[in-house]
């Protein structure tokens, strides 16, 4: 589904990510695990084409996808949820979600199914994003993600400043949308646990390169390997 | 010899200063000497313009600050020089008064200025551009209203001889007062209060947490300019001999940007080359025009056409911005042929 | 008394025209962060090409939506061939390189039609209303004219607020890199945003060009006073840009007719720098965080 290959990419003189391959299956969930600095964010981008690769290739259902605009990668069907939550503050919660699904016109995901999931934003569709807290933000651009129907899933740090009730909230959704919707879904994450709890793979990503892929199930198990390169 | 020619540069601001008036003052009387009325009649215009642009390229390049007034000024200037030279001034007051007065209108100018950034600075110094000459409507009997003030011309000292051209006295009088502005702004731009300037300029932030004042900084340097575009004013007048609220229309403040732009933001040698484009571009520019036999309406607006396409392509070659054009011309200067990196900014 | 119901009559006019032009900087100021300084001599063009197609004997409304397509089409390309480049610069290099667009448009205006102020049709009758046997300071023209504005306006807004386009315009003018993460077009929103706002300045011009002669120079002063009414209205605000230029309208008005015309543009300044002091994010702008 979603495949890299030997991925580069450089700020300047500085190597941010450095050839990095991975593969995401459809209806599966990759977590991306590391320290600040390690990469995953510019990994993303890399992906979504806010950032230009030095070398490699991205490729969604076989198609070559490395050097295409933002939008036209976006309009292939891969959702980029930023870090930070991304939420357009001066626009309301039903205005951001149906701006996720105005480039797929009349096949975009009715904003009810979104609610469904969601029922908080439907509660508060009539506000300004800005009013949100940081978990409704959250699932604010997820579910504005999904209005699009995508097939590959980006998530940047979706834990990030959350209480731990709401990142275990946020984990299963993510689980049951990519059981229940077929989406590859590719988690950046430096909360390993959460993210290892729900992945079907474990990356570890170390000064832009990859230096573990394993088994979720070993890499939460092997104490020294998470201290040596998470911290903890 | 050489050695010891050095070491005298390397002594000081002062006696560096002096030395590069007295030498540009020498080559100047060498220059109006061989030079035709009509040529020294040029020369003084851009001496003048010179001024101004001195003081805009040291704003631009000291605190980062664009001003669309400073044709204002040079009304101030140019105003005030002529209501003292008809109540019976003599020139070298009456210069002295023109710079001193627009001294005076540009503090608070220049203290609204300091708050001010980008765009908005950008648009209340156009505003301003267009809003003062406009006095000179309000009260005519003051200011002669619409046709302005005749200014009498400065008559060359007898003990020059008979025959001294007037035309020569001017751009000897232009020159003069341009050779104080350089005199004066080269050793502010290399002193301590140019290097505050320049911290400030640079990151304003940065500058302000090491214990600058910011504001202070910024509303001095734009004072400094005022007042050399004010003296340019004055020179003006005397020059021309007349000044009228026509003379200093928005476009002319416009053309100052584009003198300043062209020169090299923040180099004082780079004003000279500017100076010498006002002044000459309008007769190249009448020249090709009349070579191709192009009508009137096409040669009077061709070198408005050049000034506004230079604004254009340098902002179109310069990415990083006019404070990145100047730290890269001045690292170029300084480094010789050290290779230019170009600028990452974050937004 | 008269007088001051004349001024405040001839207030509501002029302070439309403004409010049009505001509009235009507020809507690219939106859009790209950008002042276009080159408003006034875009709409100026605009203008003498409407008058170009009076003068070949066309008709009013021919000349007029002629105008209205060319600031469409100018402000489109404009954008796109050399402000595109500069969107991402600091803001120096736009501010200037929208006044060298201002300098080479009127060079180039110079050039074709001249320098000399012609004359520009109202249309309708600028003749006052008769009231109680003395004629108002506003005519029929007027009245067209903030029908007009007030038309345009409420297109504006229903465009922004109820339309899918205007939704995705809205998005890339305030975090253009999310709403490209989320499919939309953003340089042609932004495009079209040029071109919207370059449309709403046509308009502006050939209101105003009736009043104050068509030069390349003419209307310097209005777009000063545009300017000022968008930063009254907090520059970020399509409604803060039409009800400051109402206000500025009103209050150069009476400035114009109790000290002279020749104060206004003087007066404008003054006001700018109070508000610009008092309250950098505009009088009727929501307080909130200034962006850099």
């Amino acid at each position: 589904m979603l495949t890299i290959e030997e991925l580069t990419t450089d700020y300047g003189p500085i190597r941010a990510v450095d050839g990095v391959s991975l593969k995401v299956p459809e209806g599966s969930v990759t977590a991306v695990l590391g320290a600040n600095g390690a990469g995953k964010t510019t990994l993303l981008r890399t992906i979504c084409g806010l950032v230009r690769p030095t070398s490699g290739r991205v490729k969604v259902e076989g198609e070559d996808i490395t050097r295409w605009a933002v939008e036209e990668i976006v309009r292939f069907g891969v959702a980029h949820v930023p870090e930070g939550r991304g939420v357009i503050a001066e626009l309301t919660v039903q205005e951001n979600l149906r701006l996720g699904g105005l480039w797929r016109g009349r096949e975009a995901m009715p904003i009810r199914e979104i609610f469904d999931l969601f029922p908080r934003l439907e509660e508060r569709s009539g506000q300004p994003a800005s009013r949100l807290s940081g978990g409704e933000r959250q699932m604010l651009s997820i579910g504005r993600a999904l209005m699009g129907r995508p097939r590959a899933l980006l998530l940047d740090e979706p834990s990030l400043g959350l209480a731990p009730v709401l990142v275990a909230q946020i984990m299963s959704m993510v689980r049951r949308l990519a059981d229940t919707l077929g989406l590859a879904v590719l988690l950046v994450e430096q909360n390993a646990r959460s993210a290892l709890s729900i992945a079907n793979h474990g990356v570890v990503l170390n000064l832009g390169q990859v230096v573990v892929e394993q088994e979720p199930s070993k890499l939460v198990a092997d104490e020294r390997l998470l201290h040596a390169y998470l911290g903890f | 010899m050489f050695g010891r020619v050095r070491a005298v540069l390397r002594a000081g601001t002062l006696l560096r200063s002096v030395v590069l008036v007295v030498v540009a003052g020498l080559v100047l009387l060498f220059l109006t000497d061989s030079l035709s009325a009509y040529r020294d009649l040029q020369l003084a215009d851009g001496a003048y313009y010179f001024c101004v642009l001195a003081g805009l390229t040291v704003l631009a390049g000291a605190s980062g600050q664009i001003s669309l007034g400073h044709g204002a000024f040079m009304a101030v200037g140019a105003y005030t020089a002529a209501k003292l030279s008809a109540a019976g001034w003599a020139l070298t007051p009456e210069l002295a008064a023109a710079a001193v007065v627009t001294l005076i209108v540009g503090i608070p100018v220049g203290v609204a200025a300091s708050r001010l950034r980008g765009p908005y600075l950008a648009g209340a110094t156009l505003a301003f551009a267009v809003g003062l000459p406009a006095l000179a409507d309000k009260f005519p009997s003051a200011f002669g209203g619409e046709n302005g003030l005749a200014i009498n011309p400065p008559t060359p000292p007898p003990s020059l001889g008979p025959t001294f051209p007037l035309e020569r006295w001017q751009a000897w009088i232009a020159c003069i007062g341009a050779l104080v502005v350089v005199f004066v702004l080269y050793n502010v731009v290399h002193s301590g209060v140019g290097r505050s300037m320049r911290a400030v300029r640079d990151d304003e932030i940065a500058a302000s947490l090491s214990g600058l004042r910011v504001g202070r900084w910024q509303t001095l340097a734009f004072v400094l300019s005022a007042t050399a575009a004010g003296l340019g004013g004055g020179l003006l007048a005397v020059v021309s001999g007349t000044v009228a609220p026509g003379a200093f229309p928005l476009q002319l403040s416009l053309t100052l940007l584009a003198g300043v732009v062209i020169g090299g933001l923040g180099s004082l040698v780079g004003a000279v080359w500017g100076a010498a484009l006002l002044v000459l571009l309008p007769n190249w520019t009448t020249d090709v025009a009349n070579s191709f036999s192009l009508s009137s309406n096409v040669s009077h607006n061709l070198p408005i056409a050049v000034y506004g396409l230079v604004l254009i392509v340098a902002m179109l070659a310069w990415p990083s911005g006019i404070q990145g054009g100047v730290r890269a011309i001045a690292r170029a200067g300084w480094a010789g042929s050290a290779k230019l990196r170009p600028e990452r900014r974050q937004a | 008394m008269t007088k001051f119901i004349d001024l405040t009559l001839n207030g509501i006019s002029t302070g439309a025209i403004y409010a049009a032009v505001a509009l235009a900087l507020v809507l690219i100021w939106r859009s790209t962060r950008i002042v276009n300084f080159a408003q006034g001599a875009m709409l100026m063009f605009t203008t003498f090409i409407a008058s170009a197609v009076l003068n070949g004997g066309g008709s009013y409304v021919l000349a007029f939506v002629v105008a209205l397509a060319a600031g469409l089409a100018l402000g489109g390309v404009i954008e796109r061939v050399v402000v595109r480049p500069v969107e991402n610069a600091p803001p120096l290099n736009a501010v200037i390189l929208t006044l060298g667009l201002y300098t080479l448009l009127v060079a180039i205006a110079g050039m074709i039609w001249g320098n000399t102020p012609r004359s520009f049709p109202a249309a309708f009758s600028l003749r006052g209303y008769r009231v109680g046997g003395t004629n108002l300071l506003f005519t029929p023209n007027d009245t067209f004219t903030v029908l007009v504005v007030i038309a345009v306006a409420v297109a504006l807004a229903l465009l922004f607020r109820r339309t899918s386009l205007g939704l995705r315009m809205r998005a890339s003018a305030f975090a253009p890199e999310v709403a490209r993460l989320l499919g939309v077009r953003v340089g042609r929103m932004l495009t079209l945003g040029w071109a919207l706002a370059a449309m709403t300045g046509a308009l502006a011009g050939v209101l105003v060009a009736p009043s104050v002669f068509l030069g390349p120079n003419s209307f310097d002063p209005i777009l000063i006073i545009g300017f000022v009414a968008a930063v009254l209205g907090g520059l970020d605000s399509p409604p803060g840009a039409v009800i400051g230029g109402v206000v500025l309208g009103l209050a150069l008005s009476y400035v114009s007719g109790y000290e002279g015309s020749a104060l206004v543009p003087l007066a404008a300044l003054v006001i700018l720098v109070v508000v610009l002091m008092v309250r950098p994010t505009g009088l009727f702008a929501a307080t909130r965080e200034r962006r850099v």
